[in-house]
């Protein structure tokens, strides 16, 4: 029998354990998913050489024809893959900044990170003219750095609310700075080339690109999602009320932030800081499962599912004329915020 | 004031060919001596725009803090000079409008209806400094993205674009400062103008109303004020933030939160800040030159995040 005041479904085993789990926040995560691997499918069929989705299907089963199988495997499949990763690592990071600021616009965007990333690429980029796994790395340790920094700044017990949004923003506005010094600082090639990066691009992204996140997602995936969802569900009630609950509030802090960061700098160094990927997966996953809570699992699967989406649109918007990723999740991003704004003012939640 | 001037006389000296303070005097008023060409074509306009710029930014910061009673607005970081930014960008993109009478008007209305946004969030019940920063922030974030994805599509304009966007005095020119003096001379007037009723309104509405102030009527007084502030600085010089942030918390440390004497004094410190952030530029990184939105947020950002991090700070408690 069920306890009154829990929602959801319980699954009991004979020694002991017990499992929770809301059958609408799955079923809202399976389709997204679906969503997610349908549109994959439909990018891998897109471009100068048009293949069907029956024939993409047969291709990754491995019963391709060697000139599809060649297409398919070597340069869409990384490219589908990359922007699947990306995605998911930008919406479950986004929905642990949220949760953890307890606000729906706390997205890694806002909070500098994603500037810290840029900065770090645009130090390679400029400074040393490095490939695309220097970039990567460049983009990896400025997230990383980033994100000391920001932790240090606001204090032992600044990592949640405003203080980490105010400081994040802070920050965020002097990386800038910092970052159009870099760009003025460049030859005009570099400066195109980083401006391009600096949308977000998936543009000929191999297995190499997609691998960082790939890991990253895999390794902090389950340990988010299984291990600290219980403890962030906690610490949105208030920290003494977590803290009376048994969680430890420090420690689950700063794991989830490292986690954050780290999937944020990392999807960065593999498409370049998309935005807006982060701020809206969370909410949109949030409005289909109806469910308060960090709703880690579904906002991973909304991200992919976006981000996939807008790369088949940015590649099938113009004909012609590709644009990167990061303009359609820009424009679609900013417009979806400015409609929040207009709409959510009247109930102070922003 | 005697800090204006001494900053004022350094930015006409320091530069990449320097010049002595009697040598600066000389070019001047003295048509015919040697550094009369340096001071007049290069130093004069761009230090006028400086003092242009610096006042509205100043003034706009302090009327935006009394307007939203909040002690983080800044027209650089809620987005009101990206809004400028914005609207600038696609004009000369698109619209191939490249003087500067042309797009100023494309400036004013990016961040008018910024702020009309803006205000509109920040006046909710339940806005809190921090919840409205945030929003700023998210809108800095949206619009910017758009002037990237711009320049992106439009690699002729970047090459242009891309010094303009990261606030520079360096371009300046004296029709320039011209076109701009009479949009900040106007702002000034009604900036100052709006201080009384905006006094009244620090202590509410109701009580503004019962002290014979017309709310209304300043509230939308105060967002012209400040959109005509905040676009001419911003297509004079592109964006610049935390000038408007930093000035006007310094004052207030002078004067005390009466705007009477709050707004005077942010009209003469401001300008002082911006041209010595300029000066500054000009100085570290010879003989190349560092842009003075650069030296701002890189100068002005730790400030911000000193007040954040105040202990008794106000600002978080809320």
């Amino acid at each position: 029998m069920k306890p009154a005041g829990v929602k959801g479904a319980v699954v009991r085993t004979p020694n002991g354990l017990s499992l929770r789990f809301r059958p609408r926040a799955l079923a809202v995560a399976v389709l997204c998913l679906a969503v997610a691997l349908g549109v994959s499918v439909l990018l891998i069929g897109s471009g100068d050489f048009p293949m069907s989705p029956a024939d993409v299907v047969r291709t990754l089963l491995g019963n391709g024809t060697p000139a599809d199988s060649l297409i398919v495997n070597e340069i869409r499949l990384p490219r589908a893959v990359a922007a699947l990763a990306v995605g998911a690592a930008l919406g479950l990071a986004g929905a642990i900044f949220q949760s953890l600021t307890r606000n729906p616009l706390g997205s890694p965007d806002v909070l500098g990170f994603t500037q810290g990333a840029a900065t770090g690429v645009l130090g390679v980029i400029v400074l040393a003219g490095g490939g695309s796994a220097a970039v990567a790395a460049g983009a990896a340790g400025g997230g990383l750095l980033t994100g000391a920094l920001v932790y240090a700044v606001a204090g032992r017990h600044g990592a949640h609310g405003q203080r980490l949004i105010l400081v994040g923003i802070g920050v965020a506005a002097i990386l800038t700075g910092v970052n159009g010094y870099l760009l003025t600082q460049a030859k005009i090639t570099d400066a195109a080339r980083a401006v391009l990066w600096l949308t977000g691009s998936l543009d000929g992204r191999d297995w190499a690109d997609a691998a960082p996140v790939l890991i990253a997602l895999a390794v902090l995936g389950p340990l988010v999602v299984v291990g600290c969802g219980r403890a962030l569900r906690m610490l949105e009630m208030g920290d003494d009320a977590a803290h009376g609950l048994g969680v430890p509030i420090e420690r689950a802090r700063l794991i989830m932030l490292a986690a954050a960061v780290l999937l944020t700098s990392l999807a960065a160094a593999a498409a370049g800081p998309v935005s807006f990927v982060a701020l809206t997966a969370p909410q949109l996953a949030r409005r289909l499962t109806r469910t308060p809570g960090p709703n880690l699992l579904p906002s991973m699967c909304m991200g992919a599912a976006l981000l996939v989406a807008a790369d088949w649109a940015a590649q099938r918007a113009f004909t012609g004329h590709q644009l990167p990723v990061g303009v359609v999740t820009g424009l679609l991003g900013g417009g979806y915020l400015v409609w929040l704004l207009v709409t959510q003012r009247k109930t102070g939640r922003i | 004031m005697l800090l204006l001037l001494a900053v004022l006389v350094l930015s006409l000296a320091v530069g990449a060919k320097p010049l002595s303070i009697g040598q600066a005097w000389d070019g001047l008023l003295h048509r015919g001596s040697g550094s009369y060409t340096v001071v007049h074509q290069m130093r004069l306009p761009r230090t006028l725009l400086g003092l242009l710029a610096g006042i509205a930014l100043g003034l706009a910061g302090a009327v935006m803090q009394a307007l939203t009673r909040n002690p983080l607005a800044d027209p650089g970081l809620l987005g009101i000079n990206a809004g400028a930014s914005a609207a600038v960008v696609s004009a000369i993109s698109f619209l191939g409008i490249v003087s500067f009478a042309g797009f100023v008007w494309f400036a004013f209305a990016g961040a008018g209806v910024v702020a009309v946004l803006l205000y509109a969030v920040g006046g909710g019940r339940g806005a809190t400094p921090a919840r409205l920063a945030l929003a700023g922030s998210a809108l800095n974030a949206a619009l910017y993205s758009y002037v990237n994805a711009v320049q992106l599509l439009d690699t002729a304009s970047l090459d242009r674009m891309r010094f303009w966007t990261v606030g520079s005095l360096a371009a300046a020119q004296t029709s320039t400062v011209e076109k701009v003096a009479p949009f900040v001379a106007v702002g000034l007037v009604l900036a100052l103008l709006l201080a009384r009723p905006l006094n009244a309104m620090a202590m509410g509405e109701d009580a503004a109303r019962a002290l014979g102030a017309r709310p209304g009527r300043a509230k939308i007084l105060a967002i012209v004020a400040v959109t005509l502030l905040c676009g001419a600085a911003t297509a004079a010089c592109g964006p610049i933030i935390f000038v408007g942030l930093m000035v006007p918390h310094l004052v207030r440390a002078l004067t005390g939160p009466d705007l009477r004497w709050l707004l005077p004094y942010c009209a003469v410190l401001a300008p002082a800040l911006m041209l010595a952030a300029d000066v500054l530029g000009r100085v570290v990184v010879r003989p190349s030159e560092l842009q003075v939105g650069i030296v701002m947020v890189v100068a002005g950002g730790p400030v911000f995040l000193y007040f954040v991090r105040r202990p008794r700070s106000k600002v978080v408690a809320s």
